[in-house]
């Protein structure tokens, strides 16, 4: 033993000496620098995409445990184990491993609920995480390209979904799949051949249950792995949104460090996400697929629901007309392949929405204070219009449960779906328009006479007036820190030597957006200084 | 700042540009700063901090110890067996005791971490600046010059040769990718148009696995049918039955309304494809007073006694009819297959 190295030992401990190890090999002190200790600001909201991060990596480590019991086979077996009723029945062995892992390997079942209830929790808290992003504008510049990340993230995780819940290949997954084929059969001139090269053959076939298979553990979450991998990236890289407030502003991040306080708050709730789902599948059971038993083409149980996700889909589909038109030898099945291309649209406009608002802007700065919903009315309303629309379907989907629930006639919920599908969204968006006004012109009142204190003062001559208090300042720097754009204009239509001025049609519809947006009546001019002094430094003023 | 070029002389002006430092003293709706940090009770009690201390371990400590509850409940209870726990009503108790012991053991983890967090480590707010996303000009120019300097040196927008049968080379290799797909099926053909059935084939009642006769099939009960000859040791019995399955309903002769639903019934005695036209759900729902049917999925409603047609629903057109008469030996049977493709619409369907 050398000198030189007694007193290396000396100097640094193991866990030191492993890291300058590292960094010979990897460079992780410069990589670290300004991760260890990068700020992240703190709002109830920013958990929401948490628990889609965490409910994922549950479905992962419960997905593999899954694969090393599960059988994606549509041989056919007759059924031995320990679950009573389906013995002597005969199935796939697809549906009798699910049936093992329910039944006789110890905590399969667990898991397998596990996996059931977190990939719903998934898709929810993904939702519920772009709404957040979308209703406070977080979508902005520089961060539209993250907002892609997630739109994917959230359709792969429907199509991740949907062929997870086929491969048990129970009564009703197979029916999920007999209507996916069917909707596939609609699509003009290659609908046939897709349904036979996807099922190979015709349906059911022998191969769907193992082609599912590798696109629901291999192909679709891989690409989902590195999405996630690259949406954490870039919420890193730009660093996370905040709130206006006291000392926050565009070009600062106010908060607490990654170490300790994320890497405890963060850490720890995946344990939380992990321990609530766990215990959620401890005491409620999903998907009972012993109930109803093994997929036959010719048997259906009533009441059958897609998840929760895919129900919006359903009620396109349930509540369409039953459009058919034949011409020269061919059919255009209109009644499923409109349901079939609008499903795509609804999400589609999601995606697009950032790149419409910020041509309607025209604004080309970065944005990291986040918006409160309110004072971006028009956003707000088309979010809630289509969120409207959402739900609309989503009742639609399920159609039959409400009718069989409140004693309604389905006929009755059918036309009443078709006609709110059009008018539902309108309504919603006008009145969520309305309210985003009110609160601004509230927002507007409190910033220029002060809080109500809930005081009542009793004047010399008898009047009563409330008392108000005014705010603090930094109480009115964020009730007036949000941005107002001027809606655009067209410029004059002739030039200045009077020769007549080209505005392209597109210009217009931008105008007449810009307008919509930021026009007279939709959005309320906040206080300014001026008024506020004039208000304030009145005498007598209650 | 570079990245925050206004584009439009209608954006809103910049709080923090706008105002200068004169004017903001001035401006009752400035930005004050970070309000000063208020200690917690943490911060300046020792004793509080020791309570929260003793709390983080004891949740740690309930972790570990729900691990161990979690092993012994894997070893202690059997995999089928059944307990009554309320409100739960009967559930299997190794997946109770599992499940919770495991949740337990998860979330005490969590709170313990979120506890040490908010009560003992510091919660002293730190600002950082954030740094436009966007290049410097000097940098910007530097790595367009690069790219320039690179994409001349390879000559490729000079060798226009090159270029071109590169990207002919590069859009064809993936063809073969597309080609090795062909064998995942077969082509479509006329394999949606027929189906097991043929002339002379009995109908087997699906309950009763025996052939049907007229009087088996009474006024008002809906009887599931399958070809003779099909039984489901057949590894293609799921293809054949997606596309055979019948139905049997009879109707007084007096109140079928389509001519040729008379002409192709015996004596009221009705078959039709059980496959809902609309996606291929079986439709299972009889209402016996009106003869509707009804396929559950989706709701699309038929009326058998009249062609099956299409009275309420997303469904696009009338259930396929079998053509059924009596054989010599006085059992149901087919007079042929159905004359059109069973089950959902497709584009070959005409």
């Amino acid at each position: 033993m050398s000198t030189a190295s007694d007193e290396k030992t000396r100097q640094a401990p193991a866990g030191e000496r492993v890291a300058d190890w590292a960094d010979g090999r990897l460079g992780i002190y410069g990589a670290a620098k300004g991760m260890v200790r990068k700020v992240f600001p703190d709002h109830w909201s920013f958990m929401l995409g948490e628990i889609a991060l965490w409910s994922f990596v549950v479905i992962i480590l419960t997905g593999v445990y899954l694969t090393l019991f599960f059988h994606p086979s549509m041989n056919e077996v007759v059924y031995d184990g320990s679950y009573v009723p389906m013995q002597g029945v005969r199935m796939t062995e697809a549906y009798a491993s699910t049936l093992d892992i329910s039944f006789d390997v110890r905590g399969g079942l667990l898991i397998r609920q596990i996996h059931h209830w977190a990939a719903l929790i998934f898709v929810a808290a993904m939702f519920v995480h772009m709404m957040r992003v979308f209703f406070t504008g977080a979508f902005r510049k520089p961060r539209e390209i993250n907002w892609v990340f997630g739109f994917l993230l959230f359709v792969l995780a429907l199509f991740t979904g949907l062929t997870g819940y086929s491969l048990p290949d129970d009564l009703l997954s197979g029916t999920g799949v007999r209507f996916a084929q069917g909707a596939i059969l609609s699509t003009p001139i290659v609908g046939t051949y897709i349904s036979m090269f996807l099922f190979g053959g015709e349906f059911p076939g022998h191969d769907i249950v193992a082609r599912f298979y590798s696109i629901h553990i291999l192909l679709l979450p891989g690409i989902m792995l590195g999405l996630v991998v690259a949406h954490l990236i870039l919420v890193f890289y730009h660093k996370h949104t905040q709130f206006a407030g006291p000392g926050k502003t565009n070009n600062n991040v106010v908060g607490a460090p990654f170490l300790p306080i994320y890497m405890a708050k963060a850490g720890g709730f995946f344990f939380l996400v992990f321990g609530v789902i766990a215990i959620i599948s401890a005491i409620a059971t999903i998907n009972p697929v012993w109930a109803i038993g093994p997929y036959r083409p010719d048997l259906v149980s009533t009441g059958a629901q897609p998840d929760w996700y895919l129900g919006f889909s359903e009620g396109l589909i349930r509540v369409m007309p039953g459009w058919e038109i034949n011409v020269w030898g061919h059919t255009f099945v209109l009644g499923v392949f409109i349901p079939l291309m609008i499903f795509p649209l609804v999400l589609v406009a999601l995606a697009v929405y950032p790149f419409i608002e910020s041509w309607v802007t025209g604004d080309k700065r970065e944005h990291h204070i986040l918006d409160r919903p309110r004072n971006v009315p028009t956003r707000t309303g088309f979010g809630v219009a289509w969120l409207t629309l959402y739900f609309i379907l989503l009742i639609g989907g399920g159609n039959d449960i409400w009718a069989t629930h409140f004693h309604l006639s389905i006929n009755t919920i059918t036309w009443f779906i078709r006609i709110a599908f059009f008018v539902g969204p309108v309504v919603a968006f006008v009145i969520t328009k309305r309210i985003c006004l009110g609160l601004q012109r509230r927002d507007a009142e409190k910033v220029l006479h002060g809080r109500e204190s809930g005081v009542i003062k009793r004047l010399p001559h008898g009047e009563f007036v409330e008392v108000h208090q005014p705010l603090d300042q930094g109480a009115l720097h964020t009730l007036t820190a949000h941005e107002q754009y001027k809606p655009a204009e067209l410029g004059p239509t002739v030039d200045e030597n009077g020769v007549e001025r080209k505005t392209s049609p597109v210009e217009k519809v931008r105008v007449k957006l810009s307008k919509g947006y930021y026009g007279e009546g939709n959005q309320i001019p906040k206080p300014t200084a001026e008024e506020y002094k004039e208000i304030t430094s009145g005498h007598g003023h209650h | 700042m570079s990245s925050n070029r206004i584009s439009d002389e209608n954006l809103p002006a910049e709080q923090e540009s706008a105002h200068a430092e004169v004017e903001r003293a001035d401006d009752p709706f400035a930005n004050p700063g970070m309000p000063a940090h208020r200690p917690r009770i943490q911060d300046i009690d020792e004793r509080a901090a020791k309570r929260s201390e003793r709390a983080v371990a004891a949740m740690f400590t309930l972790s570990m110890l729900a691990t161990i509850g979690f092993i012994a409940s894997f070893v202690a209870f059997p995999v089928d067996k059944i307990v009554y726990i309320w409100p739960f009503g009967h559930v299997s108790a190794l997946n109770f005791s599992l499940g919770l012991t495991l949740g337990v053991a998860l979330f005490a983890i969590g709170a313990g971490a979120i506890h040490w967090a908010r009560t003992l480590m510091s919660d002293v707010e730190i600002i950082q600046e954030r740094h436009p996303i966007e290049a410097t000009p000097e940098v910007a120019a530097q790595a367009k010059k690069d790219f320039l300097l690179g994409s001349a040196e390879s000559g490729f927008g000079r060798r226009k040769l090159i270029r071109n049968t590169m990207f002919g080379a590069l859009a064809m290799v993936p063809l073969s990718g597309v080609v090795l797909l062909r064998d995942l099926g077969p082509l479509p053909e006329d394999k949606l148009r027929t189906t097991f059935w043929k002339k002379g084939l009995m109908l087997i009642n699906q309950n009763t696995n025996e052939p049907l006769r007229p009087e088996d099939v009474t006024v008002g009960s809906l009887t599931f049918a399958q070809p003779e000859g099909l039984d489901d040791h057949n590894p293609d019995f799921n293809n054949e039955i997606a596309k055979a399955a019948l139905m049997i309903v009879r109707i007084q002769p007096s109140e079928i309304k389509d001519k040729r639903e008379l002409e192709w019934s015996h004596e009221g005695i009705v078959a039709y494809s059980k496959i809902c036209t609309h996606v291929g759900c079986p439709i299972s729902l009889y209402e016996q007073q009106t003869h509707h049917v009804l396929c559950p999925c989706h709701q699309s409603t038929f009326d058998l006694s009249d062609g099956a047609r299409v009275i309420f629903g997303p469904a696009g057109h009338a259930l396929p009819q079998l053509r059924i008469g009596v054989n010599d030996e006085g059992y149901l049977e087919a007079l042929g297959d159905f004359d059109e493709p069973v089950g959902p619409s497709f584009w070959e369907r005409g």
